[in-house]
């Protein structure tokens, strides 16, 4: 293999990996701050994407944005309503939304499973062609990418120190707290949400838009995948304040693109990457239990062996 | 201040599980009235705070603060008025916050998207001295690194720092060590008194009840069987309290026992 060719599987797999980035920063809003497991978030990524492209398809490229934010934004309300509101058990909720979500998303792009955007023009054909000549010719998708995921790791930066984010942590971190404060859990909850989801169809709208094709499955094993690079993050820079975990998250989302790159190398079959990302996600989460054991583990060895051969443990 | 008129909260009406926890109880607090409460286990202590705070609507009866009905106002409402602290250290706080952070929570004037200030934080660092337990130069550690003591101490900062019109106090050093219970109970005694607040604090130690605040109530069986204030208290002993500790108790068993009969 060329190193040509290396280089290019590294940058797609930063590229990739920044604009998944974004959803992985919404999974560290509603995961790691307000502790909801948001289950929602496969279908909210296709929203995002397949409204992103309706709009992007009728001619508004800049419009398509906002569009799959404010979508993002409703389907967290729905998911927020559910579990503050009507009694739904959290994950449950997550779960009836992003089931419902599957029949939504079909009837935005005009009851297809699939839309091409192959000659439209989008944020990011745009700067491309903006581009045109100088030096960043070609790098209009990581540079859009880039600018993204920068412009939202500032948001959470700025906004999880105001009142209404600090309130937002502590609804997470202790809801006892919460229940004798002048907090309303359900109102910080809400709101949580709806910017968590806002952000996951915005990764969606701007995926879509940089491969020029969305399909059904687009968001499809999502959270599985967020979730990895989110605990990826957390075991370099899961301590420390806001900002710093927070391009912790982002970097975690690039390493595990780039995991997902080596296997793909390995010549793996496309059918098998989601069990890739299962694996990488059971890896990330028990390595560090497993590690933390392992002391006890070498004592308990140790106490026996010297037993056996006599010595006083 | 504070006005309790007949309160009556059951739990789980209509089951085997069935209990009056609080009934027909009534309660008038003045202004700056630090009161003491004392009562067996499962004697409505507890229940009465809940009720004041919201946690749940009582079954009749009226709740009435400042002049302001607050029978049916969310707990959450009441909040911003009404100080709460528990027996565990563990429930005021936010482990993963840091200190500045939860004082922020809890000092949180200003609207939702305001920031805490420089000065707010100087603030901060002023009250947290005096604590006296160098909690002042920890500003930016997580909460969850502190002792349940330095906990508890900061909920009560955390509770006072806004003077809120009431504050419940529900047996808040009863998981301390004797040194730190003592540490925070003064430093209770010394806010209550600076901000003027009127309280209600519940113990099981006879002896504080006695030294600190101006009223003891007795409370059992959902009701208030002795308020003592004034004169009578201050000649009060921790033995004449026991002693009418087990009066009232035998008496509120004689008043059942004539009901029944």
């Amino acid at each position: 293999m060329s190193f040509g060719s290396l280089l290019g599987l590294g940058q797609t797999a930063i590229e990739l990996g920044l604009i998944n980035a974004i959803t992985v920063l919404a999974l560290f809003l509603s995961y790691s701050m307000l502790n909801v497991c948001d289950l929602s978030t496969d279908g909210c990524f296709t929203l995002g994407a397949c409204v992103g492209a309706v709009v992007a398809i009728s001619g508004n490229p800049y419009l398509s944005i906002p569009a799959a934010m404010c979508a993002g934004v409703i389907s967290g309300f729905i998911t927020a309503l559910l579990q503050t509101r009507m009694g739904v058990d959290s994950l449950l909720s997550g779960i009836i939304v992003n089931t419902g979500l599957y029949s939504i998303n079909i009837a935005i792009m005009g009851n297809s499973s699939l839309l091409n955007m192959n000659k439209t023009r989008t944020v990011f054909t745009d700067l491309k062609a903006a581009l045109e000549g100088t030096f960043l010719h070609g790098q209009s998708k990581l540079i859009i990418a880039l600018i993204a995921v920068a412009l939202v790791v500032l948001f959470l930066s700025l906004f999880l120190k105001t009142k209404l984010g600090l309130a937002i942590r502590a609804t997470g971190n202790n809801p006892d707290m919460v229940k004798s404060s002048s907090i309303n859990p359900a109102f910080t909850t809400t709101v949580g949400l709806c910017i968590s989801n806002s952000f996951t169809a915005l990764s969606g709208c701007l995926l879509a838009q940089s491969q020029k094709s969305v399909n059904i499955d687009i968001g499809s094993g999502m959270v599985t995948i967020a979730l990895a690079s989110l605990l990826i993050g957390g075991t370099f820079m899961g301590k420390g304040g806001i900002p710093k975990r927070a391009t912790g998250v982002v970097l975690g989302s690039i390493i595990f693109r780039i995991i997902y790159a080596i296997a793909l190398r390995f010549d793996m079959p496309a059918s098998m990457l989601k069990l890739v990302s299962s694996v990488i996600v059971i890896i990330a989460i028990s390595g560090p239990y497993i590690r933390s054991k392992y002391p006890l583990l070498k004592r308990r060895l140790d106490y026996y062996s010297k037993k056996e051969s006599g010595g006083n443990a | 201040m504070l006005d309790i008129n007949k309160i009556s909260k059951t739990f789980n009406p209509g089951t085997v599980n069935e209990k009056t926890a609080v009934k027909d109880l009534s309660l008038h607090l003045d202004d700056g009235e630090f009161v003491t409460i004392i009562g067996a286990n499962g004697a409505g202590k507890s229940t009465l705070f809940n009720a004041i705070c919201g946690n749940f609507y009582t079954d009749s009866g009226s709740i009435i603060l400042d002049g302001k009905d607050i029978t049916f106002l969310p707990a959450y409402k009441r909040s911003p008025f009404i100080g709460h602290l528990f027996q565990d250290p563990m429930l005021g706080t936010a482990p993963g916050m840091t200190i500045e952070e939860n004082l922020a929570l809890a000092a949180g004037k200003g609207g939702w998207l305001s920031k805490v200030t420089k000065a707010e934080k100087e603030k901060f660092a002023e009250k947290l001295s005096l604590l006296d337990m160098g909690l002042e130069n920890r500003m930016k550690q997580p909460v969850g690194l502190l002792s349940g003591g330095q906990r508890q101490a900061l909920t009560l900062l955390m509770a006072t720092i806004n003077p809120p019109k009431l504050l419940l106090l529900d047996e808040h050093t009863a998981a301390l060590d004797p040194a730190t219970a003592e540490k925070v109970l003064a430093l209770t005694d010394s806010i209550v008194r600076e901000e003027n607040l009127t309280c209600l604090m519940i113990t099981h130690n006879m002896q504080s009840a006695l030294d600190l605040g101006n009223r003891t109530l007795m409370m059992d069986q959902g009701n208030i069987v002795l308020d003592i204030k004034g004169k009578e208290r201050e000649n009060l002993t921790v033995e004449d309290l026991l002693v009418k500790f087990k009066e009232c108790v035998g008496k509120a068993l004689d008043n059942d026992r004539m009901l029944l009969a």
